[in-house]
């Protein structure tokens, strides 16, 4: 059952993807509208996936790495129909369910057994700390894309070549005002995640900071969006460079997430 | 019966030529009820824009038709019936309806897919409808058209693009703010396609208009016609700090705005984007100034660009358009060949047949216990009724007459026979 779910919303998330993709080539109203259906099916059913391993564990599914990276696609899908009801982003869907596809991809290929919970884990903060933690990135992962979209049709406009998406994308100020608020709503929840996570590890190992490879990757990314956030209001840090510093954000995240459970060192192995 | 057009457009005539054969005002009442008026026209409509006059009509020998047109045009108008001639086009059946079609689709315009000429299509109809100088061709025709030019329109991206420089600006400026309404434009310097230029975006939401003028009191007049702020030429520089959109078009042989100058004020505005449009000849901002972020700076040649590379793309559409119309105008010549009265005939012969052979198998089926003669005579009982009935209708439109297509029309409706695709 759990199975065929993941691998439902996986299929749902593929064909979502290609055709997103072909909706880049060939402008069509009927194309939105499947592309939305795919990915809201998809996602109704990863929900299920997530309440049902959620019911065998007795526990929110995050624990291995194929649940995590799991979880983690199904918040940023989870921010992008947020955003797309209060922004309506034309396009947004093909840049973001690439991403999402391509999450679900790795983690349909880690080892998916639910194993039980060690002591350590067993704590109220781990659904606190690691929800926090999850949504934060996965508004980030939205500010991938929009900072994305925002690059390419800045260089439309710059360039004075109004051919492509020029048309379809929306304004340089809109993805602009979009990226930075995905940004302050990604980075408080960072903020807490980090502050809950540290509370965590006193009552676990008894002490707040352990330097960890995930303690310190969460560091920097926290201080590249602080300095976002912080270039923009005093700088005014805007439009392309805050495009470019909210993807390169989103890439440390990436490297920080990957490339730990690839070392398997430090205290979040498990994670 | 058939579609007949004779007139005359941008390409075929020159403004002053155009100008004598406009009907304009009440010439256009008075001519269109001559125009119908005449023996070889029995429907008539007239559609006079500033691009073209075209007179069209149902008539029955196109030849004389195009004869006596010519003559009612060379008097009403008053122009040598040669030096008329020279300039006019005829078509008709199945070149005129193609070439309305075009025309109501946009792609016989001077700027292709613009879309004011099927409005004034539809106003060039209404008009004639009051009159009552049309009938079942022509309005049919026309329905058509504007059908026709909305399918276009849906299909293909005929219209999408601004293929001015103004609306270019206007297109621009859309794809770099989000709402226009709170944002603010200044007018530097005066001309009149950076006046066009600011009148669209006032019409796209634009509200905020500053007007900076060497001359001051130019400066104070335009701002009192856009509802805009006079500036002090000197002081434009301090505005820059709230401004947004620059419509700068100034006489000036040197540059106005250097980079130095926007670096500054780019840094006090905390680098909002910005949209410097330049329009004069010498340019006035340093065009450098488009390799500062945010700021995005078209001259009157990157405009011009934008309106090139928009106008080749709807060169595209139309070849699109021009299969939409293709099969309209198949549609259209089934539908009109449907009004002949031979297979109107048949198609009510048929229907009478089907009606009279469905009845008698029901009663048949009612009553199991008839014998064969008993059959017999129900079923030529039957046939006799449905002969005497169809007589009447039949013998009329093998009679036809000058009015025979609204025979075949009524005929057609009041007995359920459909000769058309339903719309």
């Amino acid at each position: 059952m759990d199975v065929l779910l993941f691998e439902l919303a996986l299929t749902f998330y593929f064909a979502a993807t290609i055709v997103s993709i072909t909706d880049l080539f060939k402008e069509s109203k009927i194309t939105t509208r499947i592309i939305t259906s795919l990915a809201g099916v998809g996602f109704l059913i990863h929900t299920l996936n997530i309440i049902y391993r959620y019911g065998i564990a007795g526990h929110i599914p995050i624990i291995n790495p194929h649940e995590a990276t799991s979880f983690f696609a199904w918040c940023v899908v989870f921010i992008f129909f947020m955003l797309q009801v209060r922004y309506k982003v034309n396009l947004l869907t093909s840049f973001v369910m690439p991403i999402v596809f391509l999450l679900m991809l790795s983690s349909s290929m880690l080892p998916r057994e639910i194993k039980p919970l060690s002591p350590v884990l067993q704590s109220y903060w781990l659904g606190i700390h690691t929800v926090l933690a999850f949504l934060g990135n996965a508004a980030f992962a939205l500010a991938f894309g929009i900072g994305l979209m925002y690059l390419v049709q800045e260089h439309h406009v710059k360039s004075k070549r109004l051919g492509g998406l020029f048309g379809r994308l929306p304004s340089l100020q809109t993805l602009d005002e979009i990226n930075y608020k995905l940004i302050t709503i990604g980075f408080p929840l960072l903020t807490l995640a980090i502050i809950t996570g540290a509370l965590w590890a006193e009552s676990a190992w008894g002490s707040y900071w352990n330097w960890d490879p995930r303690e310190v990757w969460s560091l920097i990314t926290w201080f590249i969006y602080a300095i976002i956030l912080h270039a923009r209001l005093v700088a005014g840090w805007r439009g392309r460079r805050a495009a470019f510093l909210s993807m390169i954000g989103f890439i440390t995240i990436l490297i920080a997430f990957f490339g730990i459970k690839l070392l398997k060192k430090g205290l979040h192995v498990f994670l | 019966m058939k579609v007949f057009i004779v007139g005359l457009n941008h390409k075929v005539a020159d403004v002053d030529v155009r100008e004598k054969l406009a009907f304009s005002g009440e010439k256009l009442d008075k001519g269109l009820l001559l125009f119908h008026e005449l023996p070889e026209v029995q429907e008539a409509i007239i559609l006079s824009t500033c691009n073209r006059v075209e007179l069209y009509a149902n008539v029955t020998d196109a030849e004389k038709a195009s004869d006596s047109v010519k003559t009612f045009l060379s008097q009403f108008h008053d122009i040598n019936r040669s030096s008329l001639e020279r300039s006019l086009y005829i078509y008709d059946d199945v070149t005129a309806v193609k070439h309305i079609f075009r025309v109501a689709s946009s792609l016989d315009s001077m700027v292709v897919g613009e879309p004011q000429i099927l409005g004034q299509l539809k106003d060039a109809y209404e008009l004639a409808l009051s009159k009552k100088t049309t009938g079942i061709l022509l309005n049919k025709l026309m329905k058509k058209a504007i059908s026709v030019a909305k399918r276009v329109r849906t299909e293909t991206r005929i219209a999408e693009n601004a293929v001015s420089i103004s609306f270019a600006a206007v297109e621009l400026a859309k794809k770099i703010f989000t709402d226009l309404s709170r944002k603010v434009c200044m007018l530097l310097g005066a001309g009149e396609m950076a006046e066009l230029a600011a009148r669209h975006l006032i019409n796209n939401g634009i509200r905020d208009v500053l007007v900076a003028n060497r001359t001051y009191d130019r400066a104070c007049g335009l701002a009192k016609e856009f509802n805009g702020r006079p500036v002090k030429f000197d002081e434009f520089i301090n505005e820059m700090v709230r401004t947004d959109i620059v419509i700068c078009s100034t006489g000036a042989p040197t540059y106005v705005l250097t980079k130095s100058q926007m670096q500054k004020v780019m840094k006090e505005r905390k680098q909002k984007q910005v949209f410097l449009i330049d329009i004069s000849v010498p340019r006035n901002i340093d065009p450098e100034i488009n390799d500062l972020e945010n700021v995005y700076l078209y001259n009157i040649d990157d405009l011009q660009g934008v309106v090139d590379a928009n106008m080749s793309e709807r060169q595209q559409e139309a070849a699109k358009a021009e299969s939409i119309i293709a099969e309209e105008i198949d549609t259209f010549l089934k539908w009109q060949a449907s009004l002949d009265s031979v297979p109107t005939i048949r198609a009510l012969r048929d229907r009478a047949e089907e009606m009279k052979r469905e009845e008698v198998e029901k009663l048949l089926h009612k009553l199991p216990s008839v014998g064969e003669k008993e059959r017999e005579a129900i079923e030529y009982m039957a046939t006799a009724l449905m002969n005497k009935l169809m007589h009447p209708p039949t013998a009329a439109l093998r009679e036809g007459g000058d009015d025979k297509a609204s025979l075949v029309a009524i005929i057609r409706r009041l007995y359920g026979i459909n000769g058309e695709e339903k719309e």
